[in-house]
């Protein structure tokens, strides 16, 4: 049975790496929904946040294959109960339709969207929620001639109250950790 | 004192312990190769004959040494030329540093003159790849490059490093890696998962060892001997982990998988618990998933996760490195002796051996076979020979019947199945191992794919005896289709040049068997030359390799001879 899982993957910040991440959903097969690459709350550490439609024996398998990877420090899946997530859309319509129309006001108050920039010729909307709303307001908006279009990625957080990582992190023990920012500073 | 980044590359290997560099060079390595005139006394560069005979080198010297093999091409068709070596290592594990010329760092994704994205291509065949652009990164990419490949589960690892960074400047201070934050190779043990697995050992009545190159990799080969001998119970092994147990040992009961023996396949269906220790569960092991050991409890030890439960669910898992996780699990295992289930397998055997076995072994037909060859070399030889095949029917003749007493000492390109891998792994495996009798087994298809290392062999005087078993046909896929492709032999049939006389072109002493009566005698000459050797065997034209288990089949359904039509 395929549900909706949000694959978080924490790295250091390498060139090349989200390829290595993308390799791997392609060997499988497996189609990306959406993707967010963004820094995570721990300083130098990446966050990937991936979300696929699939079985969930397939996502662990995947998840497994990321965590391998060298530059990767923790990886984990979430089924949706166990996150909170959003993401934003935007949408552009030409103004002179938004002004002909006279509950343009309440689409806007009841989806708790927002306007962007107004300008004569089109006006951009914003809404963030999960995807179904901001689709749902994709299809209103449409009878007034939706210009563009566009959805980010999901971004995410867990319900727990640290970052999964954080607790990885604080296994590794204080000796070791000061051998990376050792290493590191050789490196650099 | 400032000193180059190709001279930084060679003092990076000279402090990690290469003896060896396999490689080819070109434009964008130059520096590197220039620099190597300095360095001569402390580390040696072997000139092969193409970039894929010095990667199937390096692989055949890391697999004989259990060191890190290290090799060295140019940038584009260099690079490019290894990527077949580096996916073949990636799939059987085996630890490898690459080292590719680049084009100058101003220069990337402009198209330069032989410039190919090398990371980028190798990206899903390496452990881990880096472009170096700037000469400081050098030492710190090597010594990351050799701790990357060499722990955990071994694999190749590639450092691309752009022909401005080997000229420019740095300070050398070379400091080996041995942490790094994101990367940890030796899990931390899970010590119920192995009392539960004791436990299951202990109420198990039929258990099965299955053991993989998880051991060889790991050094664990005393360890494993320990446990199989404790615990009593029979051990079967995929094509890689062969050596991990002496091939005569009492509980080793043979080969696993399409072409491996009767009593092992048939018995996967019977057994109550599979113990399957640093082995992967492959499509050619596993037969028909579906249909494979149903009946059992699976305990797998194996040091890399995403193994576990890949293609066979574990009952208890013990994630970690065989030679900590098996001297845990050997203490807690009761002392058994299971003489009436290892009694099965030796019935089974005696049907394989009628068969089969004896058939091919002593054949009364008038060709001579793979098998007969494997025979005599197992008694003309010692057991300081090292066996390296190349892929085909060849390699399963040799799989199935090659004694193997020491550690190490059987090479072949398992996951990959690389034809032309064996010439030049065999010359790889000599550098290596000096001391030892290095035996290539290989068939005329594949020996032509990488026949050009014989002039390696010839520069560097290495005494590799190569045992040609000719056919005349891709056998393999020959094979194949007489069996299931109603005997229609579409691109099989082989016109072969006079190989001996191409050996002796090369300066190489080499003879011809026809027949049965001077195979004998052709061995034992090829053994007392002291250099390299040809034999040239021919071989019954249209032999085939069994047991079987065809492709969909399950393991029960092993086949002992072709379905009568
Ligand atoms: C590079 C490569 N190409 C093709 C194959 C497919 N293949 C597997 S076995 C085989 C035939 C090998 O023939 P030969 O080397 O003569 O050995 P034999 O089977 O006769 O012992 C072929 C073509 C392969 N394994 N590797």
């Amino acid at each position: 049975m395929t549900n909706t899982y949000t694959i978080t993957a924490f790295s250091e910040n390498h060139i090349g790496l989200l390829n290595r991440i993308t390799i791997i959903f392609t060997r499988r097969n497996v189609n990306i929904h959406s993707l967010t690459v963004s820094e995570s709350a721990i300083r130098g550490i990446s966050k990937f946040t991936i979300v696929v439609i699939e079985t969930q024996e397939k996502v662990e398998k995947v998840v497994k294959q990321i965590d391998k990877l060298v530059e990767v420090l923790k990886a984990f899946y979430h089924p949706n109960e166990e996150i909170v997530y959003q993401e934003i859309a935007l949408y552009k319509v030409p103004t002179e339709a938004l002004l002909a129309s006279n509950n343009l006001e309440s689409i806007i108050r009841k989806h708790n969207a927002r306007i962007l920039e107004v300008m004569p010729e089109y006006t951009v909307i914003e809404k963030t929620g999960h995807c179904e709303e901001t689709q749902e307001l994709f299809e209103i908006l449409t009878e007034f001639g939706v210009r563009q279009f566009t959805r980010s990625g999901r971004v995410a957080v867990t319900r727990l109250s640290e970052e999964l990582l954080t607790n990885y992190l604080k296994e590794l023990d204080e000796k070791e950790l000061q051998l990376v920012t050792q290493l590191h500073e050789t490196s650099q | 004192m400032k000193i180059t980044g190709s001279q930084a590359v060679l003092l990076s290997l000279i402090e990690e312990g290469t003896e060896f560099i396999f490689g080819y060079p070109g434009g964008a390595i130059m520096p590197v190769y220039d620099a190597m005139m300095q360095y001569q006394d402390q580390i040696k560069h072997i000139l092969t004959r193409h970039e894929q005979g010095a990667i199937h080198a390096a692989q055949g010297y890391a697999r004989v040494t259990g060191r890190v093999g290290v090799c060295m091409a140019t940038s584009g068709p260099g690079a490019t030329n290894l990527i077949t070596g580096i996916a073949d290592a990636m799939i059987d594990s085996t630890p490898l540093v690459c080292i590719t010329g680049q084009v100058g760092s101003p220069l990337l994704g402009t198209d330069a003159f032989q410039e190919t994205d090398v990371v980028g291509i190798s990206m899903p065949v390496t452990k881990w790849n880096y472009l170096v652009t700037k000469s400081e990164e050098i030492p710190w990419a090597i010594a990351k490059a050799f701790y990357i490949a060499s722990t955990g589960r071994p694999g190749p690892v590639l450092i691309d490093i752009a022909k401005d960074a080997q000229f420019g400047p740095l300070d050398f201070h070379y400091k080996k890696c041995s942490y790094i934050r994101s990367y940890v190779p030796k899990p931390t043990i899970n010590e119920e998962a192995v009392s539960e697995a004791a436990k299951l050992i202990n109420e198990s009545k039929k258990p099965y060892i299955l053991f993989g190159q998880g051991i060889v990799l790991g050094n664990a080969e005393e360890e494993f001997k320990a446990f199989v001998e404790k615990s009593g119970i029979p051990a079967a092994w995929t094509i890689l982990g062969v050596t991990a147990l002496d091939t005569n040992h009492p509980l080793n009961m043979g080969m696993l998988g399409m072409h491996g023996n009767y009593s092992t396949n048939i018995l996967t269906n019977d057994c109550d618990t599979i113990i399957a220790v640093g082995m992967r569960f492959d499509d050619r092991v596993t037969g028909d998933l579906k249909r494979y050991a149903n009946q059992a409890r699976i305990i797998h030890l194996e040091i890399d996760s995403a193994e576990i439960n890949k293609i066979k669910k574990a009952d208890v898992a013990i994630h970690g490195d065989v030679k900590d996780t098996l001297p845990m699990l050997t203490k807690l295992v009761e002392k058994r002796d299971h003489s009436a289930w290892v009694a099965k397998f030796r019935e089974l055997d005696k049907i394989e051996k009628e068969k089969v076995i004896d058939l091919e072994m002593y054949p009364t037909k008038e060709g001579i076979t793979m098998a007969e060859v494997i025979r005599i070399l197992n008694e003309k030889t010692k057991d300081n020979v090292v066996y390296v095949t190349d892929v085909g029917q060849h390699q399963m003749f040799a799989s199935r019947y090659c004694k193997r007493q020491s550690r190490r000492s059987f090479i072949t390109s398992g996951g990959l199945g690389t034809m032309g891998f064996g010439l030049p792994a065999a010359f790889g495996a000599k550098m290596g191992a000096p001391e030892k009798e290095v035996v290539l087994i290989v068939g005329d298809g594949g020996l032509q794919m990488t026949i050009q290392e014989l002039g390696t062999i010839m520069q560097s005087e290495a005494a590799v005896k190569i045992v040609l078993l000719n056919n005349k046909y891709l056998g393999m896929v020959r094979q194949w289709q007489q069996l299931f492709f109603d005997s229609r032999y579409s691109q099989t049939y082989m016109m072969n040049p006079d190989f001996i006389k191409l050996a002796e072109a090369f300066g190489i002493k080499g003879k011809k068997i026809l027949d049965r009566p001077n195979l004998v005698g052709g061995v034992e000459e090829m053994l007392a030359h002291s250099g390299a050797y040809l034999l040239e065997v021919s071989i019954e034209k249209e032999d085939n390799v069994f047991p079987m288990v065809p492709t969909g089949a399950s393991v029960a359904e092993v086949i002992l001879e072709p379905a009568k039509k």
